[in-house]
């Protein structure tokens, strides 16, 4: 029993300490012992030789009892390197924490010194593109795990985590959730507190939890919720208690199938299962019925030009001035300020990192504003409408992920375009600002997991536990793991 | 010939206690890089959340320059490199200010001459960067402090009407308290746009932006060099290049930066850290209220109801402290004409002010105001001469001792009964027999030689006027 | 719409990024791509319709004037680059 330790969800190790089978340092203990066994495979982790995995804190009288949390590389951590996976970020230490790990640690958590592997600054859909090198899919070393939050996914399905926090802007929790065949919720626009997490698009982005069952996922959106006064785009409202939403029936629950989510470009074998899926649920009490979401198509268009712009203009900051990484003087020359920042970002920024801030700031610039920034704002007022208009009939919204499952790494990193299109499903709700959840739903013949991807109009995360929980309760999928 | 036209881009600190966006102090002068926090350095994952109270402030200035506050206002990213910008770029306010389309009036020598205010709006400042000869240092604890910035028509037409422009702008944001507006400490900033162009022509001339002036005369001196330049290069035929050009205020000329002119492309966009602000109509009736008298008004009222000329009121209401305690006094003076205390007021106490650093509610008079106004009475009742009491004043603030105690005291009381007088005329008249010859035979400049021997042996004393008299009696009678 | 190398070249400077020659050919050849995929968005009938700027029907967040406590003036330049005593050091402005 002590070898399957490793594999227990957060809620179950939390029954076990209560208990007092087990402590929280014992938990760190053999984390650490599954780290070393399978990261050297993975690579969910990064910069492990320069972290010491600290000591559980153990307050037993607190929610969460010093179990363990894993952290996304780009959510601060006062003291701990905290770097988006990138160059120009080397050796920067947060000096303050993130509202999210200042929660955590209230509520009892243990926050790990190691941080999960991570498309350089959420620029990306594989994890490919981290300074660190790619993380590699736990059911097929020679995929990826999905990106942004790779490196959070695949800890989380290794069992190299108990759980674990990844942001999401236009898929970056969903999308590798589903590679990884783990629940990955991207809470609504507001929800959680962005104070401390280094931004990408500021309205888009969102930190939410990588969890192994649902239940988890639950807990820990009950700590990290809330009002937060540093920022300005919190919503204060109460938050509910997301454990009260995991009931098993879901009957009557009207859920919405939009057509457009179901044309050429997805794989066989993942409409199948997702089209199963959504026979379950109508087995389990739900209604089903087909609708459209006309402007689907513009989706990945607008977030292109929205999301680049605001990132041109978050990732000006980066400027080696203040902390990070500087680039030399050329040899024989003294460097004047202007050469010092263009050699740096030149230097410290990774590919895809440059080509999103060059798109982003061509589509603010002189000229090119209207034509294209000002269009992709109104542009996600029709997306939004779209929405709107299904929710006032519907309860949710059920869609495949992704329209694949786990590709190959290599594969589509020489074609940003391709790489881009892989987020037809998931960037949707980011323009929207709606939450969405996405939990395992089967394997294809490869053992690839497929995920499926429930949506709710804003402030209704109860009912996507709700759904999601009823599924997974009478499916196997959330007890598979790995062969590792 | 040609018509000189003047636009003007003010910045003022807004005095909030801390910054905008965070809660920083705002205390100037403290050791580099000490009143930081990650917001204000633009740290990675810091929000910005902004002040209330700059808001408010920034709505009051707007009213009290007559502007119509927008209903709807937001912030904007402007951006741009530059080592002072912690986040390279600076939280502002493009297509929607807070306000728009007021007015300053000003007054003119013969007229009171509007100018037009294009838009009001908040923003936040940069560090300081400090040059040296191989680097240059930034600290950042000014980074963040709320400025605001005052845009005007180009409505001014003179560099004296710059001056008076500015004059009247920084009074009325003192009378508000909102801001020290004090350039030496950074806490106002000037930059001007001037253009040229014939007489009548309707189209605006080639604008040169100037900045780097440091107080309202280099301002006025760096116009008037520019009118100078510009009507020189028209008069040759010359082109006139739009430029920033840079006041040197030791060699008293404008220099052209010299900066490559790339078009500053600064993609503004909605900042989306920040929600947009609606400001209706309770919270601007709110904010009214808390709006004091203005110095022009006040200045039209002094004029009204205490009779005071237009001189006069202006130097009185050009801080609200001394016109507050002007007024006091006025109001107390118990004579309808109260030119004598005016004068008083304009003349020895503002030099005592003056003089001490301070302002006139700040003169500390023993006894107050009320020892005061039985000075000034003494004064224009004969009991003591102007002159004496103006030295008594000085001597009572440094001394501690109220004023008529001192009179008493050193027996400072003026002469002016021939009685006292008469004798000390008659040794006067003994001592100067040349002056008396001279007098006789017409020297007018005796006589008064001769009266200032009599102040001299009566300390000052004597009544000059009845010392006058006595003596050319005496001296008719001889 | 065509992105040129020119094009690209301008906008790194603005954006203050220095591309290599081969860097410069390829994401010009790959923002062109993506621009033109972007610019489907042409077809959609956006005529009356308001932008949003932010998802959440909510305005007015303030904070009270009230001092936070700041950061210790060490803790601030400890990771700078070129640190001058107090100061954040940089390369000289060229003006």
């Amino acid at each position: 029993m002590e070898n399957e330790l490793y594999k227990l969800t957060a809620h179950e190790l939390l029954e076990k300490i209560d208990k007092k089978e087990i402590t929280s340092q014992e938990i760190i203990g053999f984390l650490k012992k599954r780290i070393k066994g399978v990261d050297s495979k993975v690579k969910a982790y990064v910069r492990l030789k320069d972290a010491n995995l600290q000591s559980a804190t153990c307050n037993l009288q607190s929610t969460l009892k010093g179990i363990p949390i894993s952290i996304k590389d780009n959510i601060c951590t006062d003291g701990l390197h905290t770097e988006c996976c990138s160059k120009i970020l080397q050796g920067f230490k947060p000096p303050y924490d993130a509202t999210v790990i200042t929660k955590l640690k209230q509520a009892g958590a243990t926050v790990l010194a190691y941080k999960t592997n991570m498309d350089e600054f959420a620029f990306g859909s594989s994890t490919e593109n981290s300074y660190f090198g790619p993380t590699r899919n736990p059911y097929d070393l020679e995929r990826v795990p999905g990106g942004s939050s790779g490196g959070s996914a695949a800890a989380v399905a290794a069992d190299e985590a108990v759980w674990a926090l990844g942001t999401d802007t236009g898929g970056s929790i969903r999308q590798p959730a589903c590679f990884c065949a783990t629940v990955g919720l991207k809470p609504t626009y507001g929800r959680v507190s962005r104070y401390g997490l280094i931004a990408f698009a500021s309205s888009l982005d969102q930190i939410g939890p990588i969890t192994k069952d649902v239940e988890d996922a639950a807990l820990l959106m009950n700590i990290i919720a809330g009002f937060d006064p540093k920022d300005s785009t919190s919503v204060n409202s109460a938050v509910p208690d997301y454990l009260q939403a995991l009931e098993k029936d879901i009957k009557g629950i009207k859920i919405a199938i939009p057509k457009e989510y179901f044309v050429s470009g997805i794989d066989q074998e993942v409409k199948a299962a997702v089209l199963a899926a959504i026979d379950k649920l109508k087995d389990l009490g739900a209604q089903t019925s087909e609708v459209s979401l006309a402007h689907t198509e513009y989706a990945v268009p607008v977030y292109y030009i929205i999301a680049t712009a605001e990132a041109s203009s978050n990732l000006a900051r980066f400027d080696a001035v203040q902390y990070g990484f500087r680039a030399e003087s050329k040899k024989g020359k003294t460097q004047n300020l202007i050469e010092m920042y263009k050699q740096t970002r030149g230097e410290g920024f990774g590919q895809e990192a440059k080509r999103r801030i060059i798109l982003g700031t061509f589509a603010l610039s002189h000229g090119y504003y209207d034509a294209y920034y000002l269009r992709a704002l109104k542009v996600k007022t029709l997306i939004k409408q779209d929405f709107d208009k299904i929710f006032r009939e519907f309860d949710c919204i059920v869609t495949p992920t992704s329209p694949t499952a786990a590709f190959k790494i290599g594969e589509k990193i020489k074609d940003p375009l391709k790489m881009y299109l892989s987020d037809i499903y998931t960037i949707s709700a980011n323009l929207a600002g709606i939450p969405a959840i996405s939990i395992p739903c089967g394997f294809t013949k490869k053992v690839l997991p497929v995920g499926l991807q429930i949506l709710a109009k804003p402030f209704n995360e109860e009912l996507l536990f709700r759904v999601a929980y009823a599924y997974e309760q009478n499916t196997p999928w959330h007890l598979e793991k790995p062969k590792l | 010939m040609y018509e000189v036209v003047i636009g003007l881009e003010v910045h003022v600190h807004l005095k909030t206690k801390t910054k905008a966006f965070c809660g920083c102090s705002t205390e100037f002068g403290q050791e580099p890089n000490s009143q930081v926090c990650p917001v204000c350095l633009g740290l990675p994952g810091c929000l910005p959340v902004l002040n209330k109270i700059a808001l408010d402030y920034a709505i009051k200035v707007a009213l009290s320059l007559n502007c119509k506050v927008q209903e709807y206002t937001k912030f904007d990213r402007k951006n741009y490199f530059y080592p002072d910008l912690p986040k390279n770029y600076q939280i502002s306010q493009y297509d929607l200010p807070i306000a728009r389309d007021g007015f300053l009036n000003i007054d003119l020598e013969d007229k009171v001459k509007r100018v037009g205010i294009r838009r009001v709006h908040l923003e936040e400042d940069a560090g300081k960067l400090i040059h040296q000869q191989d680097s240059s240092l930034v600290d950042f604890n000014r980074a963040g402090i709320p400025l605001l910035e005052i845009v005007s028509e180009p409505d001014i037409n003179s560099p004296q009407e710059t001056h008076e422009y500015l004059t009247i702008l920084k009074s009325v944001i003192e009378y508000l308290e909102v801001s020290d507006c004090d350039m030496e400490k950074g806490s106002l900033r000037c930059d001007a746009n001037i253009s040229i162009r014939k007489k009548g022509a309707q189209e605006l001339g080639v604008k040169t932006e100037l900045k780097n002036m440091n107080s309202f005369k280099a301002v006025k001196d760096a116009l008037s060099f520019e009118v100078e330049r510009q009507t020189e290069l028209l008069n040759k035929d010359k082109p006139i290049i739009q430029e920033t050009r840079l006041w040197d205020a030791r060699e008293l000329k404008t220099v052209s930066m010299r900066i490559k002119e790339e078009a500053q492309d600064y993609r503004y966009f909605p900042d989306p850290d920040l929600t947009a602000f609606i400001i209706n109509e309770a919270q601007i009736e709110e904010i009214k209220k808390t709006i004091p008298e203005l110095p022009q008004g006040k200045m039209s009222r002094f004029i009204k109801d205490y009779g005071l000329s237009k001189y006069d009121a202006k130097i009185l209401v050009s801080l609200k402290n001394n016109a507050d305690y002007a007024e006091d006094c006025i109001k107390a003076y118990p004579n309808k004409d109260k030119k004598p205390i005016v004068n008083w007021l304009i003349g020895p106490l503002l030099s005592e002010a003056n003089n001490r650093n301070c302002s006139l509610s700040e003169l500390k008079i023993p006894g107050g105001k009320q020892e005061l106004l039985k000075l000034v009475e003494s004064a224009q009742a004969g009991k003591i001469s102007h002159l004496m009491a103006k030295s008594v004043l000085n001597e009572s603030i440094d001394s501690g001792i109220p004023c008529l105690t001192i009179i008493e005291n050193k027996n400072l009381f003026q002469i002016s009964d021939s009685g006292s007088l008469d004798n000390i005329v008659e040794e006067v008249v003994k001592e100067n027999a040349k002056s008396v010859a001279d007098y006789k035979q017409g020297k007018t400049n005796a006589l008064m030689f001769m009266v200032g021997r009599v102040m001299r042996k009566t300390s000052g004393r004597a009544n000059p006027k009845v010392v006058c008299e006595i003596l050319k009696r005496r001296l008719t009678d001889a | 719409m065509a992105i040129t190398k020119d094009t690209v070249k301008y906008v790194a400077q603005l954006a203050r990024i220095e591309l290599k020659a081969k860097e410069l050919e390829e994401l010009a050849g790959q923002l062109q791509e993506i621009v033109n995929f972007i610019d489907k968005l042409k077809k959609v009938e956006i005529k009356n319709i308001p932008a949003t700027s932010h998802i959440l029907p909510m305005s007015n967040v303030l904070r009270e004037d009230g001092p936070q406590e700041s950061l210790a003036a060490d803790k601030v330049l400890k990771q700078a680059p070129q640190r001058e005593g107090d100061f954040f050091g940089v390369p000289k402005v060229i003006e």
